[in-house]
Protein backbone atom coordinates (compact mmCIF):
# COMPACT_ATOMS: atom_id res chain seq x y z
CA UNK A 1 0.00 0.00 0.00
CA UNK A 2 2.82 2.35 0.89
CA UNK A 3 4.45 1.71 -2.48
CA UNK A 4 1.16 2.32 -4.25
CA UNK A 5 0.98 5.75 -2.62
CA UNK A 6 4.55 6.56 -3.66
CA UNK A 7 3.90 5.44 -7.24
CA UNK A 8 0.57 7.19 -7.67
CA UNK A 9 1.84 10.33 -5.95
CA UNK A 10 4.95 10.58 -8.10
CA UNK A 11 3.22 9.91 -11.42
CA UNK A 12 0.01 11.89 -11.07
CA UNK A 13 -0.26 14.08 -8.00
CA UNK A 14 3.24 15.55 -7.85
CA UNK A 15 4.19 15.00 -11.46
CA UNK A 16 7.87 15.78 -11.72
CA UNK A 17 7.55 17.95 -14.82
CA UNK A 18 4.14 19.55 -14.59
CA UNK A 19 4.04 20.09 -10.85
CA UNK A 20 7.64 20.25 -9.65
CA UNK A 21 9.22 21.86 -12.73
CA UNK A 22 12.13 19.43 -12.96
CA UNK A 23 13.41 18.34 -16.34
CA UNK A 24 11.82 21.21 -18.24
CA UNK A 25 14.72 21.46 -20.72
CA UNK A 26 14.22 18.01 -22.29
CA UNK A 27 10.46 18.46 -21.86
CA UNK A 28 10.56 21.47 -24.17
CA UNK A 29 13.58 20.39 -26.21
CA UNK A 30 12.87 16.86 -27.38
CA UNK A 31 9.08 16.89 -27.44
CA UNK A 32 8.60 17.59 -31.13
CA UNK A 33 7.82 13.97 -31.95
CA UNK A 34 6.31 11.13 -29.96
CA UNK A 35 9.09 8.74 -31.04
CA UNK A 36 11.90 10.93 -29.66
CA UNK A 37 9.86 11.37 -26.50
CA UNK A 38 9.80 7.61 -26.01
CA UNK A 39 13.57 7.36 -26.56
CA UNK A 40 14.25 10.09 -24.03
CA UNK A 41 11.93 8.46 -21.50
CA UNK A 42 13.83 5.18 -21.83
CA UNK A 43 17.17 6.87 -21.24
CA UNK A 44 15.86 8.86 -18.27
CA UNK A 45 14.27 5.80 -16.62
CA UNK A 46 17.54 3.90 -16.93
CA UNK A 47 19.80 6.63 -15.55
CA UNK A 48 17.38 7.92 -12.92
CA UNK A 49 16.94 4.50 -11.30
CA UNK A 50 20.65 3.70 -11.21
CA UNK A 51 21.48 7.23 -10.03
CA UNK A 52 18.96 7.02 -7.19
CA UNK A 53 20.45 3.72 -5.99
CA UNK A 54 24.07 4.86 -6.23
CA UNK A 55 23.53 8.27 -4.63
CA UNK A 56 21.47 6.69 -1.86
CA UNK A 57 24.31 4.28 -1.05
CA UNK A 58 26.87 7.08 -1.17
CA UNK A 59 24.81 9.21 1.19
CA UNK A 60 24.16 6.37 3.61
CA UNK A 61 27.58 4.76 3.68
CA UNK A 62 30.03 7.55 2.83
CA UNK A 63 28.64 11.01 3.49
CA UNK A 64 26.74 10.26 6.71
CA UNK A 65 29.37 8.18 8.55
CA UNK A 66 32.11 10.69 7.69
CA UNK A 67 29.82 13.61 8.57
CA UNK A 68 30.46 15.42 5.29
CA UNK A 69 26.87 15.82 4.07
CA UNK A 70 27.70 19.34 2.87
CA UNK A 71 29.50 17.65 -0.03
CA UNK A 72 26.16 16.21 -1.18
CA UNK A 73 25.68 18.45 -4.22
CA UNK A 74 29.24 18.09 -5.49
CA UNK A 75 29.45 14.33 -4.99
CA UNK A 76 26.02 13.69 -6.52
CA UNK A 77 26.64 15.65 -9.69
CA UNK A 78 30.02 13.96 -10.19
CA UNK A 79 28.49 10.54 -9.64
CA UNK A 80 25.72 11.29 -12.12
CA UNK A 81 28.15 12.61 -14.74
CA UNK A 82 30.37 9.55 -14.34
CA UNK A 83 27.36 7.26 -14.34
CA UNK A 84 26.04 8.64 -17.62
CA UNK A 85 29.44 8.08 -19.24
CA UNK A 86 29.62 4.55 -17.86
CA UNK A 87 26.10 3.65 -18.94
CA UNK A 88 26.97 4.91 -22.40
CA UNK A 89 30.12 2.76 -22.62
CA UNK A 90 28.48 -0.36 -21.19
CA UNK A 91 25.42 -0.03 -23.38
CA UNK A 92 27.61 0.35 -26.45
CA UNK A 93 29.36 -2.96 -25.65
CA UNK A 94 26.45 -5.05 -24.38
CA UNK A 95 23.47 -3.92 -26.41
CA UNK A 96 24.19 -1.99 -29.61
CA UNK A 97 20.50 -1.80 -30.61
CA UNK A 98 19.58 -0.21 -27.26
CA UNK A 99 22.56 2.11 -27.59
CA UNK A 100 21.36 3.08 -31.06
CA UNK A 101 17.97 3.93 -29.63
CA UNK A 102 19.09 5.83 -26.51
CA UNK A 103 22.58 6.98 -27.54
CA UNK A 104 21.86 10.54 -28.58
CA UNK A 105 19.85 11.25 -25.44
CA UNK A 106 22.40 10.02 -22.91
CA UNK A 107 24.84 12.98 -22.96
CA UNK A 108 21.90 15.36 -22.49
CA UNK A 109 20.95 13.65 -19.27
CA UNK A 110 23.87 14.90 -17.17
CA UNK A 111 22.35 18.36 -17.08
CA UNK A 112 18.79 17.09 -16.71
CA UNK A 113 17.81 18.48 -13.34
CA UNK A 114 15.21 15.73 -12.89
CA UNK A 115 17.99 13.20 -12.20
CA UNK A 116 19.75 15.28 -9.55
CA UNK A 117 16.38 16.45 -8.25
CA UNK A 118 15.13 12.90 -7.65
CA UNK A 119 18.44 11.95 -5.99
CA UNK A 120 18.04 14.89 -3.59
CA UNK A 121 14.32 14.26 -3.02
CA UNK A 122 15.03 10.66 -2.03
CA UNK A 123 17.21 11.93 0.83
CA UNK A 124 14.87 14.71 1.93
CA UNK A 125 11.89 12.29 1.93
CA UNK A 126 13.86 9.86 4.10
CA UNK A 127 13.13 6.80 1.93
CA UNK A 128 14.80 3.43 2.37
CA UNK A 129 16.56 1.76 -0.55
CA UNK A 130 13.53 -0.10 -1.91
CA UNK A 131 11.30 2.96 -1.64
CA UNK A 132 13.99 5.00 -3.40
CA UNK A 133 14.03 2.60 -6.34
CA UNK A 134 10.23 2.63 -6.60
CA UNK A 135 10.20 6.42 -6.28
CA UNK A 136 12.81 6.83 -9.04
CA UNK A 137 11.01 4.50 -11.45
CA UNK A 138 7.64 6.14 -10.74
CA UNK A 139 9.11 9.59 -11.36
CA UNK A 140 10.64 8.40 -14.62
CA UNK A 141 7.23 7.08 -15.68
CA UNK A 142 5.66 10.41 -14.69
CA UNK A 143 8.28 12.23 -16.76
CA UNK A 144 7.60 9.92 -19.71
CA UNK A 145 3.85 10.29 -19.42
CA UNK A 146 4.02 14.09 -19.42
CA UNK A 147 6.59 14.13 -22.23
CA UNK A 148 4.67 11.76 -24.52
CA UNK A 149 1.27 13.45 -24.01
CA UNK A 150 2.95 16.80 -24.64
CA UNK A 151 4.73 15.53 -27.76
CA UNK A 152 1.42 14.25 -29.08
CA UNK A 153 -0.16 17.66 -28.55
CA UNK A 154 2.76 19.46 -30.15
CA UNK A 155 2.58 17.31 -33.29
CA UNK A 156 -0.88 18.73 -33.85
CA UNK A 157 0.21 22.23 -32.93
CA UNK A 158 2.34 22.55 -36.07
CA UNK A 159 -0.82 22.77 -38.14
CA UNK A 160 -2.43 25.51 -36.09
CA UNK A 161 -2.70 29.07 -37.26
CA UNK A 162 -1.09 31.23 -34.57
CA UNK A 163 -0.02 34.86 -34.23
CA UNK A 164 3.66 35.23 -35.17
CA UNK A 165 4.94 35.97 -31.66
CA UNK A 166 3.14 32.96 -30.18
CA UNK A 167 4.61 30.43 -32.62
CA UNK A 168 6.90 27.76 -31.20
CA UNK A 169 7.91 27.93 -27.56
CA UNK A 170 5.29 30.39 -26.24
CA UNK A 171 2.42 28.30 -27.56
CA UNK A 172 4.13 25.15 -26.26
CA UNK A 173 4.36 26.72 -22.80
CA UNK A 174 0.68 27.63 -22.79
CA UNK A 175 -0.20 24.05 -23.80
CA UNK A 176 2.06 22.77 -21.00
CA UNK A 177 0.11 25.04 -18.66
CA UNK A 178 -3.19 23.50 -19.76
CA UNK A 179 -1.72 20.02 -19.36
CA UNK A 180 -0.52 20.95 -15.89
CA UNK A 181 -4.02 22.16 -15.09
CA UNK A 182 -5.39 18.79 -16.14
CA UNK A 183 -2.97 17.03 -13.81
CA UNK A 184 -4.10 19.29 -10.97
CA UNK A 185 -7.32 17.28 -11.03
CA UNK A 186 -5.39 14.57 -9.16
CA UNK A 187 -4.44 16.95 -6.33
CA UNK A 188 -5.46 15.75 -2.90
CA UNK A 189 -5.87 12.11 -3.92
CA UNK A 190 -2.82 11.00 -1.96
CA UNK B 1 33.18 43.09 -28.47
CA UNK B 2 33.47 45.82 -25.84
CA UNK B 3 32.92 45.18 -22.15
CA UNK B 4 29.76 47.22 -22.26
CA UNK B 5 28.33 44.99 -24.97
CA UNK B 6 29.39 41.88 -23.03
CA UNK B 7 27.46 43.24 -20.11
CA UNK B 8 24.34 44.51 -21.85
CA UNK B 9 23.71 41.57 -24.20
CA UNK B 10 22.45 39.49 -21.28
CA UNK B 11 19.47 41.76 -20.71
CA UNK B 12 17.76 41.82 -24.05
CA UNK B 13 19.62 40.55 -27.09
CA UNK B 14 20.77 37.24 -25.58
CA UNK B 15 18.59 37.08 -22.50
CA UNK B 16 18.93 33.64 -20.95
CA UNK B 17 15.25 33.04 -20.34
CA UNK B 18 13.44 34.94 -23.09
CA UNK B 19 15.78 34.32 -25.99
CA UNK B 20 18.02 31.34 -25.21
CA UNK B 21 15.45 29.44 -23.13
CA UNK B 22 18.11 28.34 -20.63
CA UNK B 23 17.51 27.71 -16.96
CA UNK B 24 13.80 27.07 -17.38
CA UNK B 25 13.40 24.86 -14.30
CA UNK B 26 14.19 27.53 -11.68
CA UNK B 27 12.44 30.13 -13.84
CA UNK B 28 9.17 28.25 -13.60
CA UNK B 29 9.70 26.67 -10.22
CA UNK B 30 10.51 29.53 -7.86
CA UNK B 31 8.73 32.53 -9.37
CA UNK B 32 5.60 32.43 -7.22
CA UNK B 33 6.55 35.90 -5.92
CA UNK B 34 8.84 38.65 -7.21
CA UNK B 35 11.00 38.35 -4.08
CA UNK B 36 11.64 34.64 -4.60
CA UNK B 37 12.52 35.39 -8.21
CA UNK B 38 14.98 38.04 -7.10
CA UNK B 39 16.59 35.73 -4.54
CA UNK B 40 17.01 32.93 -7.06
CA UNK B 41 18.29 35.37 -9.70
CA UNK B 42 20.94 36.84 -7.41
CA UNK B 43 22.04 33.40 -6.16
CA UNK B 44 22.47 32.28 -9.76
CA UNK B 45 24.27 35.53 -10.64
CA UNK B 46 26.78 34.94 -7.84
CA UNK B 47 27.47 31.37 -8.97
CA UNK B 48 27.69 32.45 -12.61
CA UNK B 49 30.06 35.34 -11.87
CA UNK B 50 32.37 33.27 -9.65
CA UNK B 51 32.43 30.27 -11.98
CA UNK B 52 33.15 32.56 -14.95
CA UNK B 53 36.06 34.13 -13.03
CA UNK B 54 37.55 30.80 -11.94
CA UNK B 55 37.05 29.11 -15.30
CA UNK B 56 38.63 32.00 -17.21
CA UNK B 57 41.63 31.90 -14.84
CA UNK B 58 42.24 28.15 -14.89
CA UNK B 59 41.24 27.45 -18.49
CA UNK B 60 44.83 26.94 -19.67
CA UNK B 61 45.56 24.33 -16.97
CA UNK B 62 42.61 22.07 -17.72
CA UNK B 63 43.10 19.32 -20.31
CA UNK B 64 40.50 19.65 -23.01
CA UNK B 65 39.02 16.19 -22.46
CA UNK B 66 38.06 16.67 -18.81
CA UNK B 67 37.02 20.29 -19.04
CA UNK B 68 33.28 19.71 -18.52
CA UNK B 69 33.69 17.68 -15.28
CA UNK B 70 36.22 20.28 -14.10
CA UNK B 71 33.76 23.12 -14.76
CA UNK B 72 31.02 21.18 -12.97
CA UNK B 73 33.21 20.81 -9.85
CA UNK B 74 33.93 24.56 -9.87
CA UNK B 75 30.22 25.37 -10.23
CA UNK B 76 29.15 22.82 -7.61
CA UNK B 77 31.62 24.31 -5.08
CA UNK B 78 30.10 27.77 -5.45
CA UNK B 79 26.58 26.36 -5.30
CA UNK B 80 27.46 24.67 -2.00
CA UNK B 81 28.76 28.02 -0.69
CA UNK B 82 25.52 29.77 -1.69
CA UNK B 83 23.47 26.94 -0.19
CA UNK B 84 25.22 27.11 3.19
CA UNK B 85 25.36 30.91 3.38
CA UNK B 86 21.69 31.24 2.47
CA UNK B 87 20.66 28.57 4.98
CA UNK B 88 22.57 30.50 7.64
CA UNK B 89 21.51 34.07 6.94
CA UNK B 90 18.27 33.88 4.92
CA UNK B 91 16.58 30.72 6.23
CA UNK B 92 13.13 31.79 5.05
CA UNK B 93 14.22 32.38 1.45
CA UNK B 94 16.24 29.14 1.60
CA UNK B 95 13.09 27.30 2.64
CA UNK B 96 11.06 28.84 -0.21
CA UNK B 97 13.62 28.08 -2.91
CA UNK B 98 14.24 24.62 -1.44
CA UNK B 99 15.38 22.05 -3.94
CA UNK B 100 16.19 24.65 -6.58
CA UNK B 101 19.27 25.93 -4.73
CA UNK B 102 21.33 22.74 -5.16
CA UNK B 103 19.85 22.48 -8.65
CA UNK B 104 21.72 25.64 -9.75
CA UNK B 105 24.49 23.11 -10.50
CA UNK B 106 22.53 21.75 -13.43
CA UNK B 107 21.26 25.14 -14.62
CA UNK B 108 22.34 25.00 -18.26
CA UNK B 109 22.93 28.77 -18.19
CA UNK B 110 25.89 28.50 -15.78
CA UNK B 111 27.61 25.61 -17.53
CA UNK B 112 26.72 27.14 -20.89
CA UNK B 113 28.53 30.42 -20.13
CA UNK B 114 31.55 28.57 -18.71
CA UNK B 115 31.83 26.49 -21.87
CA UNK B 116 30.81 29.07 -24.46
CA UNK B 117 32.38 32.24 -23.04
CA UNK B 118 34.69 31.97 -20.03
CA UNK B 119 36.73 29.12 -21.51
CA UNK B 120 37.54 31.26 -24.56
CA UNK B 121 37.93 34.73 -23.04
CA UNK B 122 40.05 36.51 -20.46
CA UNK B 123 39.17 37.54 -16.94
CA UNK B 124 37.69 41.01 -17.53
CA UNK B 125 35.29 40.11 -20.37
CA UNK B 126 34.21 37.02 -18.41
CA UNK B 127 33.35 39.15 -15.38
CA UNK B 128 31.18 41.43 -17.50
CA UNK B 129 29.60 38.50 -19.29
CA UNK B 130 28.80 36.71 -16.03
CA UNK B 131 27.35 39.82 -14.42
CA UNK B 132 25.27 40.76 -17.46
CA UNK B 133 23.94 37.26 -18.07
CA UNK B 134 23.20 36.78 -14.36
CA UNK B 135 21.43 40.10 -13.93
CA UNK B 136 19.50 39.55 -17.17
CA UNK B 137 18.39 36.20 -15.77
CA UNK B 138 17.41 37.90 -12.47
CA UNK B 139 15.46 40.53 -14.41
CA UNK B 140 13.50 37.83 -16.22
CA UNK B 141 12.76 36.02 -12.95
CA UNK B 142 11.64 39.21 -11.21
CA UNK B 143 9.40 40.08 -14.19
CA UNK B 144 7.76 36.65 -14.21
CA UNK B 145 7.54 36.55 -10.41
CA UNK B 146 6.07 40.06 -10.38
CA UNK B 147 3.42 39.21 -12.94
CA UNK B 148 2.44 36.00 -11.15
CA UNK B 149 2.36 37.70 -7.76
CA UNK B 150 0.35 40.65 -9.08
CA UNK B 151 -2.26 38.49 -10.83
CA UNK B 152 -2.27 35.73 -8.26
CA UNK B 153 -2.46 37.66 -5.00
CA UNK B 154 -2.78 41.31 -6.09
CA UNK B 155 0.46 42.29 -4.33
CA UNK B 156 3.94 43.48 -5.35
CA UNK B 157 7.03 42.36 -3.38
CA UNK B 158 4.75 41.24 -0.57
CA UNK B 159 2.86 44.56 -0.31
CA UNK B 160 -0.86 44.04 -0.73
CA UNK B 161 -2.28 46.50 -3.28
CA UNK B 162 -5.98 45.69 -3.14
CA UNK B 163 -7.55 43.72 -0.32
CA UNK B 164 -9.12 41.04 -2.51
CA UNK B 165 -8.40 37.51 -3.68
CA UNK B 166 -6.40 37.29 -6.90
CA UNK B 167 -6.52 34.67 -9.62
CA UNK B 168 -5.17 31.75 -7.63
CA UNK B 169 -4.23 29.88 -10.81
CA UNK B 170 -1.20 32.12 -11.38
CA UNK B 171 0.37 31.07 -8.09
CA UNK B 172 -0.18 27.39 -8.90
CA UNK B 173 2.04 25.45 -11.34
CA UNK B 174 -0.15 25.90 -14.48
CA UNK B 175 0.07 29.68 -14.05
CA UNK B 176 3.86 29.52 -14.33
CA UNK B 177 3.70 27.91 -17.76
CA UNK B 178 0.95 30.17 -19.05
CA UNK B 179 2.44 33.43 -17.73
CA UNK B 180 5.89 32.59 -19.14
CA UNK B 181 4.34 31.61 -22.47
CA UNK B 182 2.62 34.96 -22.87
CA UNK B 183 5.66 36.86 -21.56
CA UNK B 184 7.93 35.23 -24.17
CA UNK B 185 5.32 35.86 -26.87
CA UNK B 186 5.28 39.55 -25.88
CA UNK B 187 9.10 39.78 -25.93
CA UNK B 188 9.14 38.02 -29.33
CA UNK B 189 6.68 40.59 -30.60
CA UNK B 190 8.86 43.45 -29.32
CA UNK B 191 11.98 41.93 -30.88
CA UNK B 192 10.32 41.60 -34.25
CA UNK B 193 8.94 45.11 -34.35
CA UNK B 194 12.07 46.93 -33.13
Amino acid sequence: MEYAIIVFGAIFVNNIVLNQFLGICPFLGVSNKVSTGIGMTGAVTFVMTIAAIVTYLIYKYVLLPLDITYLQTISYILVIAALVQMVEIILKKISPPLYQALGVYLPLITTNCAILGVALLVISNDFNLMESVVFAIANAIGFGLALIIFAGLREHMDLMDLPKGMKGVPAALVIAGLLSMAFMGFAGLV
Amino acid sequence: MSNMQNFSKGFFKENAVFVQLLGMCPTLGVTTTAFNGLGMGLATTFVLLMSNIVVSLIKSFIPDKVRIPAYIVVIASFVTIVDLVMAGYLPELHENLGLFIPLIVVNCLVLGRAEAFASKNGLIPSVFDGLGMGLGFSMALVMLGGIRELLGSLSVFGIQLIDMDGILLFILPPGAFIALGFLIAFINHLRKTT
